[in-house]
């Protein structure tokens, strides 16, 4: 009797017990309910071309021009493209080892690494090495590289901010570390403070934990915020302190719909701090194409940035880099038109700033609108979308929710946003998915429905939830807080 | 109307090798040893005593990283490579600075870095599925042949929205999933479920999604063909697994022989590893020899048998040089044997890295998944989630290559003189090299039958390997370091691949253009001479 290859028991455990919300059960609903015709609104991931947000001009012409560089040999090339695309893929395709079809160094192609070096240098006021800037087909290969270089077993703990975007969760068990959550306080703007971190920390070391690295997403997702100064600064000191690694997840960079925060990088502050903390405190950034205004994410473009690792650590970074050969090259054009974009003067300039202008303001209308959507329903509290592309709010849910949810089987949170699903086709991640406080719900929508629709999305989910208050409310009172 | 790719872009693709050169790091150690690599069953290292050391190190220094990144090695962009480049930069900026004026890079299969053109077709594609605002122009007519543009506008109307920018469902686009089975089905005349086709960033990555699958600690064991492609070794010792070898028999045409397969098997179950799965790569990296149908046939039965998934790297399917052998998928050869899902689990990795089409950089491939159980597919799924897809250019151009122009098709006549002007022209150098190793002494060399790679193997003197010893060196990269110092030639010695004990091989490539390989040759034949004139007994 032949014996069975494969079977559900034998498989890795960790994979088993891995979750990715985002991809998970709300959006496999999801996409059930559209295969039978219902019109679906997926507001599950930070996806802006699906939405309808339209990729900006000039760096498609150029990728076009180097996927094709036969056309730039044809007279008529000018026709269909501006000069400065033109001249942009020439120099590109010069950059290039052959090409976009061949494999480029397996950092990425070295011109373009300087190109964002060069784009950190002037963002910071600090020079950036380009030899310690690893390019990588989208900023999540990236992390999950990291993290496995720094995971060694479960013993080895990595501090994840809760609510966090569950790739950290889920990468952390594929590897077989231990989360060591601390939580973002959403009284205060969804902050941090740095006693709650000490006592996570203090936690995880009593269960025998080694904590090795810190996350930290500034601008935040799901929850937005933009992390002051003096915040990077205390965060900075404790890593020093406590001897670890932090891991900046910048993606958001570009995306602040507020004035009082823009977006400081965690380098500049680290640098600031000057030495012994800018000497020895370890820092890995995280960048992308995806996200922004550009909203490139099928392009699967991003790159992370090390300060204070050591030469021969940095080797064994490339070696693993080396194995999967290169990242995909036209992403890396794409990153090299993101950090260096059309200058005064150029052709396209002005296409560009009217393009890159019209989605960022549109972004921030947008997060007003649905803040203010959600708070104008009087069980539901939300703070204001600071930066980022979603709206985190905080649904209360009376008893009898929660009890018909448990007979349902359901975690409460995933109840509610499966009868939203149904009611209005709107696809959200239940806040179970990223992680809350104990008896608290929530949900993530991105702000990236298109303006037009979105008063229409909002009173769609005000009367879904009104509904839904009215089924299961009786006046005895509310889930926490 | 469509222009081939003309004189311009050589003078970029030159331009861009000397403007690549300039920023060429020197500075940077780099990582690899060139002492054998050791394919004995891995014993993960017990976890460092982690409060003490971590206090005392940095969270990222060598003490404290995963041991696993530092026990897996992946010799094709090792220290040889990193040398070359060195001395690249040497003659860039002080010509005359060695004893020939180029690097002759032949340790990576990437055919378009050495001048190897892309096809026409598939790039107006991707160029106008890169920026279709142009597909409503008129002057696009002029620029992109018909059937492109009908192609470009059929792939985005698979594309919700048409946005190629957008994550796509996280197996790939459903349309283009849908192309591939269906070349798929052209190609072995049995079905292929677009549900069972997961696009990845390259074949790699999905190896990688495999391995980690798979092995569950050090005392799971995949067999995996001496000499092999180092992704292999590399993947198995970062997800903590043990390479169990089956060794490939040089002297038949490094035949792949059943009686060996289940030596290796009783061996390692004899060690306590659970074997899990069987490498199979097909045609052979760096071996180029494409297994005869029969041969396949056992390994199939061998696997059904054993209870082992078979894992079939069919990267190099549409490289076979030789009229005697032609490639059949496992997946055929399967079905063919009456064997489906219920019999045999079996995962086939195919690329657009390879082939005639070369496009490496693109990082486009898949896996289609079979013989698995509804539960474990979801959580490949999963896997794949995490990542959210792989880039839309890149499982655009799988679809392409799939579904290649047919007869009858506008571009059909050039697509097709594209294509067999680089597979012809493969297999002549294919020739020419293999015949070139011939001739020197102590240097044998097996026909590459597919692929893009001869692996010769090198009888050393015991001078030579005595001089290697008493520099710490593998004899195998005694001798590329020796070559590469006089002829600039790169090759990756064998050990970096794997090979039977005592015997010393290195891998070379057949992509250099055409116009280069007398040069190669040359050089090769001289610098072997000289060698063999200091060394031999």
């Amino acid at each position: 009797m032949p014996l069975k290859a494969l079977d559900y028991e034998s498989i890795n455990e960790n994979v088993k017990k891995t979750q990715y919300a985002v991809r998970g059960e709300l959006y496999l609903r999801a996409s059930e309910l559209q295969k039978e015709g219902k019109k679906i609104i997926f507001t599950n991931v930070g996806n802006p071309h699906a939405l309808g947000q339209k990729p900006l001009t000039f760096p498609r012409q150029v990728v076009a021009l180097c996927q094709a560089p036969f056309l730039l040999d044809d007279p008529n090339v000018g026709l269909l493209f501006p000069a400065d695309a033109i001249a942009r893929a020439k120099h590109y395709l010069s950059l290039t080892s052959g090409g976009l079809g061949a494999y480029s160094d397996s950092r990425g192609v070295p011109g373009i690494r300087k190109e964002v070096a060069e784009f950190i240098g002037r963002r910071d006021g600090y020079p950036s090495d380009p030899e310690l800037i690893f390019l990588t087909d989208g900023a999540s290969k990236g992390v999950m590289q990291m993290l496995n270089t720094i995971i060694r077993g479960e013993g080895d703990g990595i501090l994840v901010p809760v609510p966090q975007y569950p790739l950290y969760s889920a990468a952390i068990t594929l590897f077989g570390g231990s989360l060591v959550p601390y939580y973002l306080e959403e009284t205060a703007n969804w902050g941090l403070d740095v006693d709650d971190l000490r006592q996570s920390v203090a936690q995880a070391r009593s269960k025998g934990i080694t904590v090795r690295a810190m996350v930290i997403i500034n601008p935040g997702n799901p929850t937005g915020q933009c992390l002051s100064e003096a915040n990077l600064r205390e965060i900075l000191k404790f890593c020093y302190q406590e001897n670890l690694v932090l891991l900046g997840d910048e993606v958001y960079q570009q995306n602040i719909y507020q004035d009082e925060r823009p977006f400081i990088s965690s380098r500049k502050v680290l640098l600031d701090m000057g030495p012994p903390i800018s000497k020895e405190v370890q820092l890995i950034s995280f960048h992308t194409v995806s996200k922004g205004y550009w909203g490139e994410c099928g392009q699967r473009g991003g790159y992370f940035e090390m300060t204070n690792i050591p030469p021969e650590t940095v080797d064994e970074i490339y070696k693993v880099s080396s194995i999967s050969l290169s990242p995909n090259v036209p992403a890396q054009i794409f990153l090299g038109l993101m950090v260096n974009p059309p200058r005064p003067g150029d052709i396209s300039y002005e296409q560009y700033v009217r393009e890159s202008k019209g989605i960022l303001e549109s972004l921030r209308r947008r997060a007003s609108i649905m803040t203010d959507g959600f708070n104008s329903c009087r069980n539901v509290v939300c703070n204001f979308t600071e930066g980022a592309m979603y709206s985190f709010p905080q649904i209360r849910l009376p008893p009898k929710a929660i009890e018909a949810a448990k007979r349902a089987g359901k975690v409460p949170d995933v109840f509610y946003c499966l009868k939203l699903l149904e009611a209005t086709g709107i696809s959200t991640v239940p806040g179970s998915g990223f992680g809350q406080k104990e008896g608290m719900f929530h949900l993530r929508t991105t702000i990236l429905p298109a303006e037009e629709d979105m008063p229409a999305i909002m009173e769609s989910f005000k009367k879904f939830n009104d509904e839904f208050m009215e089924q299961y409310e009786d006046h005895r009172g509310y889930s926490r807080m | 109307m469509r222009k081939s790719v003309a004189g311009k872009l050589r003078k970029a693709l030159e331009l861009s090798f000397q403007h690549n050169r300039r920023f060429l790091s020197s500075s940077h150690s780099r990582f690899l040893s060139s002492t054998p690599v050791v394919f004995d069953s891995a014993t993960s290292t017990s976890m460092a005593d982690s409060s003490s050391s971590s206090h005392a190190s940095p969270p990222l220094s060598l003490q404290t990283i995963n041991p696993k990144v530092l026990k897996c090695e992946y010799a094709v962009r090792g220290e040889i490579v990193t040398l070359a480049q060195r001395l690249q930069q040497e003659l860039q900026e002080k010509p005359g600075s060695h004893p020939f004026d180029e690097i002759l890079y032949c340790n990576i299969g990437n055919p378009q870095s050495l001048g190897q053109q892309p096809i026409t077709f598939f790039r107006e594609v991707l160029a106008l599925c890169d920026h279709p605002a142009i597909l409503d122009k008129s002057e696009t007519q002029g620029l992109f042949s018909a059937d492109a543009i009908e192609r470009a506008w059929q792939i985005l109307d698979q594309i919700p929205g048409r946005a190629t920018g957008a994550y796509s469902h996280s197996q790939g686009i459903k349309g283009l999933r849908d192309t591939i089975a269906a070349g798929i089905e052209a190609r072995d005349g049995y079905p292929a479920n677009p549900n069972d086709i997961f696009l990845t960033d390259g074949a790699s990555p999905a190896v990688h999604m495999m391995m980690q699958l798979l092995i569950r600690s050090e005392k799971d064991g995949i067999l995996c063909p001496i000499p092999q492609y180092p992704l292999y070794s590399a993947s198995i010792a970062l997800h903590g697994g043990t390479l169990v070898p089956y060794y490939l028999d040089e002297a038949s045409g490094w035949g792949l022989e059943i009686l060996e397969l289940k030596k290796q098997l009783e061996e390692a179950k004899s060690k306590g590893i659970s074997v899990r799965a069987l490498v199979v790569i097909n045609p052979g990296n760096p071996t180029g020899q494409v297994v005869a149908e029969g041969n396949q046939r056992d390994i199939v039965e061998f696997c059904k048998q054993e209870g082992l998934v078979l894992l079939a790297d069919e990267v190099y399917q549409e490289n076979v040089y030789v009229p005697e052998k032609e490639f059949h998928s496992f997946k055929k050869v399967s079905r063919s044997m009456g064997y489906g899902e219920d019999d045999i689990a079996l995962v086939s990795f195919q690329s657009v890295s390879k082939g005639y089409y070369g496009e490496c950089g693109k990082r486009g491939g898949y896996m289609e998944v079979t013989g698995f159980s509804a539960d474990i597919r979801e959580q490949i799924y999963k896997v794949a989630s995490v990542n959210l897809c792989s880039n839309i250019s890149g499982q655009i151009l799988a679809s392409l290559v799939m579904s290649p122009p047919k007869v009858g098709d506008e571009s059909y006549e050039s697509y097709r003189a594209e294509r067999d002007g680089i597979l012809s022209s493969l297999a002549r150098r294919a020739k020419t090299l293999e015949d070139a190793f011939n001739n020197l002494e102590g240097i044998t060399c097996n026909k590459a039958e597919g692929a893009m790679y001869l692996f010769p193997r090198i009888n050393l003197p015991q001078k030579a390997i005595k001089a290697a010893e008493a520099v710490k060196e593998a004899p195998d990269a005694f001798y590329c370091h020796r070559l590469l110092n006089a002829t600039g030639i790169v090759f990756v010695p064998g050990s970096g691949f794997g090979q039977a004990p005592g015997t010393w091989h290195f891998r070379c490539t057949i992509l250099p253009q055409e116009d280069k390989i007398p040069a190669i040759v040359s050089r090769l034949t001289d610098f072997h001479k000289g060698f063999m004139d200091e060394f031999r007994d």
